[in-house]
């Protein structure tokens, strides 16, 4: 792992169905200008800037980060763009801080982004390529058959997936940034809407949003003059399978097993559900909390459904996942890896606002894209390692 | 910290026109080689550099998983840059002291971008990476940027000439390099968008390269010859053109400083315009005693979103073979050279 690393900076934006109050380097700039006053620092006090986002396609803006480099105040210092479909968030954070535990730089501005309102984004997963036709149509339609595999191998009640969206919106209320604030959000609320991708309903999905989020990663040394609490990283690790392969188990992949044991040794973390305060994990589709609470090790396999029914995950659980209303209240899909790994490591640093874990010391940041296939953690937690 | 090297390179024999081969198949050869080059089949880390917009399609990087076998799952992260990114993060990553090996690999297939009329349609594609908002509306399309670039190089005290001699150059280095496109010597010819002409301008090409990292003794062990990279850095310049001289490359000058381009036998230049290689010539500090672009460079084969990787592979087989002891490689990324990377290794 290297160096120390610690989170010294967070900064978010209003996630909206559409930021039309500002342009894409006027809404990157909003997290990062936030991230550096948390932080204490300005531009120019910043080593090199890394940028993620999901396929360029959303906005119709090829690799941006060059036309954000002035925004970002990146003139005269290296910049990158990390692009690993939807774990990209977490990829970007951990590219990130691998410049500070590879000794390379002590201040990493990291900026996260997606303004889908420039686009479609179902259409942009929707087109492929001449010869290799799908008759997928979103996000949502690769992911249905794999839920209703999970049900089938688990026997887990209808109402599962429910419960998820229930309590992930109900978190959402007490998150200022948060774009899905639905007051009143019922079971009934969610089984009266459309099916979309059976059994997935509409308020099931994530939303589509606008919104940029940013950390300010630093060294020990850096860290040491922060002016509010640092998270530090513990522990990271990104891993990748093939999409297609008879071989897979896209219920249960390997790589998020791997990757999530990979972070846990790093961390020291033998029993992640005794040992870790709170999670922020991706769960785009509501059905996907029980099915990563078994992948990252929470619960033996067929037992995840049944912590979710519990209320395990619940703010009031003994294992919160998602205080912050997670992937399915705020959207912006470049962003919504990083946004896991940042509302992890306020949790930590006890800036969580009115959807802190009381008392979290140690947190799962977490992230997972293209076709369950890609898959970005880290563990951060209040003490130094 | 542990030195890192690189222990091996491959790349396709580049086309020019579609071989039909999808960019699984164009990868799937040349990581092939550098593992049978090295005898490794697993790596510490795995990176690579693609563009979704070549394909028309989003996640590119995703199928080209199925040319590295990534089974059991692998560490492995992409930029939607030049593969010498990659590299970048991948030399990165190795800093950290836990791993000993990296794979870094990048493709593109340009001959899928064509318009309507059947010509290239590259130049225009590359305005969508314009600012959206002030530039791109207007639609300068690569070449036409890279014309005023060149423009307001000759502006500075140039001449046209120099342009010519450049891309004479190239295409004869390029026509010794197997692995590039046989572009004949470049007779009379029209503007392309003047002051530069078609030899001035990259091919539109097909290929793939892959480069494998090793540190310290790991490295000894896999090649006979590694190339130790002792200096790495990239710089952005920004991005608005009003807002720097287009006859200069600030970015480049200070990535060359921080890397310590200086002394070097054997440079490859990500220099995809004629104009380009003598603007980063100037900014890196490179006397006529330095041998450019042995490979025929960009110019003689431009395989995108490879093409700076390629660069690290040509200047480090120069060290390999024994021919130099100490040689850059650059890359590029965004309209008229507004990011730079600089490689410096040694014997």
């Amino acid at each position: 792992m290297g160096e120390a690393c610690a989170v010294i900076g967070v900064g978010q934006t209003e996630y909206r169905s559409r930021r039309q109050d500002v342009s894409m380097a006027g809404l990157v700039r909003e997290a990062a200008l936030r991230a550096l006053e948390d932080a204490g620092l300005t531009f120019g006090d910043i080593d090199a800037v890394v940028v993620g986002k999901a396929p360029d396609l959303f906005e119709g803006v090829m690799m941006p980060e060059s036309y954000l480099a002035d925004a970002l105040g990146a003139r005269g210092k290296p910049m990158m763009r990390v692009h690993t479909a939807g774990s990209v968030g977490g990829s970007t954070a951990l590219v990130a801080a691998g410049l500070v535990q590879g000794g390379v730089h002590d201040r990493v501005l990291v900026v996260a982004w997606e303004k889908q309102s420039e686009s479609n984004a179902t259409w942009a997963l929707s087109t492929h390529p001449p010869l290799t036709p799908s008759i997928v149509v979103g996000a949502g339609g690769y992911f249905a058959p794999h839920i209703r595999a999970y049900m089938r191998r688990t026997g887990a009640p209808a109402h599962i997936g429910t419960l998820v969206a229930v309590k992930d919106r109900r978190n959402a209320l007490k998150n200022p940034y948060a774009h899905l604030r639905i007051p009143g959000i019922s079971r009934e609320m969610v089984e009266s809407t459309p099916m979309l991708w059976e059994p997935i309903r509409y308020l099931e999905t994530c939303p589509s949003s606008d919104g940029a989020a940013a950390m300010v990663l630093a060294s020990a040394d850096a860290a040491r003059r922060a002016p509010n609490p640092p998270a530090w990283v513990h522990g990271g690790a990104m891993r990748s399978e093939p999409i297609f392969f008879a071989g897979r188990d896209t219920v249960n992949p390997r790589a998020g097993r791997d990757c999530a044991a990979d972070v846990y040794a790093q961390a020291g973390i033998t029993d992640p559900r005794g040992e870790l305060d709170c999670a922020e994990v991706y769960v785009p589709f509501s059905w996907y909390e029980p099915m990563w609470l078994e992948n990252l090790g929470f619960c033996g396999e067929g037992e995840g459904w049944k912590l979710t029914e519990a209320g395990a995950t619940a703010l009031d659980g003994d294992i919160p996942w998602n205080a912050s209303g997670g992937v399915l209240s705020s959207n912006p899909i470049g962003a919504s890896g990083l946004i896991r790994f940042a509302e992890a490591a306020q949790q930590v640093r006890g800036l969580a606002g009115e959807h802190q874990v009381d008392g979290a010391r140690r947190a799962l940041g977490h992230a997972y894209g293209g076709g369950a296939q890609f898959y970005a953690m880290w563990v951060v937690g209040s003490d130094r390692p | 910290m542990n030195d890192i090297a690189v222990v091996a390179f491959a790349q396709t024999e580049h086309r020019g026109e579609d071989s039909g081969l999808s960019e699984v198949e164009m990868l799937a050869p040349v990581i092939t080689e550098v593992k049978q080059s090295t005898g490794l089949s697993r790596f510490g880390f795995t990176c690579s550099g693609s563009l979704d917009y070549l394909a028309g399609a989003p996640f590119s990087f995703v199928s080209a998983l199925d040319a590295v076998g990534a089974w059991p799952p692998i560490s492995e992260s992409h930029v939607e840059m030049d593969a010498a990114w990659a590299l970048y993060e991948a030399w990165v990553r190795l800093r950290h002291g836990d791993i000993d090996t990296a794979l870094v690999y990048g493709f593109g297939k340009s001959t899928q971008v064509v318009r309507e009329d059947g010509e290239s349609g590259l130049p225009e594609l590359m305005t969508l990476q314009l600012d959206p908002y002030y530039l791109a509306p207007l639609g300068p399309d690569q070449t036409s940027l890279a014309a005023l670039q060149a423009r307001a190089y000759l502006d500075a005290g140039h001449k046209e000439d120099d342009l010519r001699a450049v891309a004479v150059r190239s295409r004869a280095a390029g026509r010794a390099n197997p692995y590039a496109l046989d572009l004949a010597e470049p007779g009379e010819e029209e503007y392309e968008v003047a002051p530069l002409r078609p030899s001035d301008c990259p091919p539109v090409t097909d290929g793939a390269a892959a480069i494998v990292l090793a540190t310290g003794d790991r490295a000894r062990e896999l090649c006979e010859r590694p190339a130790w990279i002792r200096g790495i850095d990239h710089r952005t310049d920004a991005h608005a053109f009003g807002a720097r001289d287009l006859a200069r490359s600030e970015s480049a000058a200070l990535a060359g400083e921080k890397a310590g381009a200086r002394d070097v036998e054997v440079a490859e230049l990500h220099a995809r315009f004629s104009h380009e290689e003598l603007i980063l010539r100037d900014a890196l500090g490179l006397g006529d005693d330095v041998r450019v672009n042995p490979s025929g460079g960009p110019l003689a084969a431009d395989p995108v979103m490879a093409t700076g990787l390629i660069r690290v592979g040509e200047a480090a087989a120069r060290i390999r073979s024994g021919e130099a002891g100490r040689v850059l490689a650059h890359a590029s990324h965004g309209p008229c050279l507004q990011s730079n990377l600089v490689c410096v290794m040694e014997a």
